[in-house]
């Protein structure tokens, strides 16, 4: 049976784990790299949210409610995965949980990131989100590889 | 990032959104859904057939369904037999793939931002 519950994704980055930690847990790191003006820092049961700075996404606020810190281990928060429709309220849905672990590896830090809880999100959202157009995403993620191995 | 990634949410896709919530949205209807999915396609007589509702009532929940692009119909002989539309639903499973390229993006980003 597919796993219709959780993504999971695992790379090793040629950084230390102190390195990792910081672009994860500092809300000015991580809004740098991951597209996104967070306002505030990242605290245990707190919210931080922010406009999206993706182009084309400029219009959509994120929020996260920090799970876990534990440094150099854990960063974990939920959120509303794909909540790109502001004229959609997700506040009454289930949120995701995102969860990233960080390792010691040859030559670097393993980072681990698991998403889970989708199988509890409401039928219709699976099929917003299937409506989005898609303009290559592979490419795009393959253009950054390129970029990084050079 | 020189473009896009993600592109927005059109307007019309949400309009066209509409129709399928509300199809799904009753529990006569879910069962046909069902009982195509399980049984393959059939004729209004077959699926009627355990159900509580006139012909005329399945007709119409059928309707709706092939209105929302979930199934679709056609004419064997005499007989209208309905299926289900595979490409929507495997659209459907498609969910959880985009979810996950946007991941392999951000990672991707993150690998960047902290090796360089």
């Amino acid at each position: 049976m597919k796993n219709t519950d959780r993504i999971e994704k695992e790379m090793v980055l040629r950084a230390p784990r102190s390195r990792v930690w910081r672009a994860l847990t500092d809300s000015r790191e991580f809004s740098a790299w991951f597209g996104v003006k967070l306002e505030g820092e990242f605290a245990v049961g707190q919210s931080v949210k922010g406009p999206i700075t993706i182009p084309g996404y400029t219009h959509v606020t994120m929020e996260v409610i920090v799970e876990s810190l534990e440094p150099e281990r854990l960063f974990a928060y939920r959120w509303h995965p794909y909540a790109i429709d502001p004229k959609q309220d997700y506040s009454a849905e289930p949120m995701t949980l995102v969860e990233f672990r960080l390792e010691e590896a040859p030559g670097g830090t393993r980072l681990s990131v698991v998403e889970s809880g989708f199988d509890r999100l409401p039928a219709h959202r699976r099929d917003e989100a299937f409506r989005m157009n898609e303009p290559g995403w592979q490419g795009q993620l393959d253009n950054v590889r390129k970029h990084v191995e050079v | 990032m020189s473009r896009s990634e993600l592109a927005p949410l059109a307007a019309a896709a949400v309009r066209d959104a509409a129709p399928l919530f509300a199809a799904l949205g009753d529990e006569t209807r879910l069962g046909l859904l069902l009982r195509l999915s399980t049984g393959g396609p059939g004729s209004i007589a077959r699926l009627g057939a355990r159900s509580h509702v006139s012909r005329q009532a399945v007709t119409k929940h059928l309707e709706v369904l092939a209105g929302a692009g979930l199934i679709r119909d056609s004419w064997q002989g005499r007989e209208r037999v309905w299926e289900i539309d595979r490409a929507r639903f495997a659209d459907a499973l498609d969910y959880l793939e985009r979810i996950s390229r946007q991941w392999d993006a951000a990672l991707a980003r993150l690998k960047t931002f902290v090796e360089t």
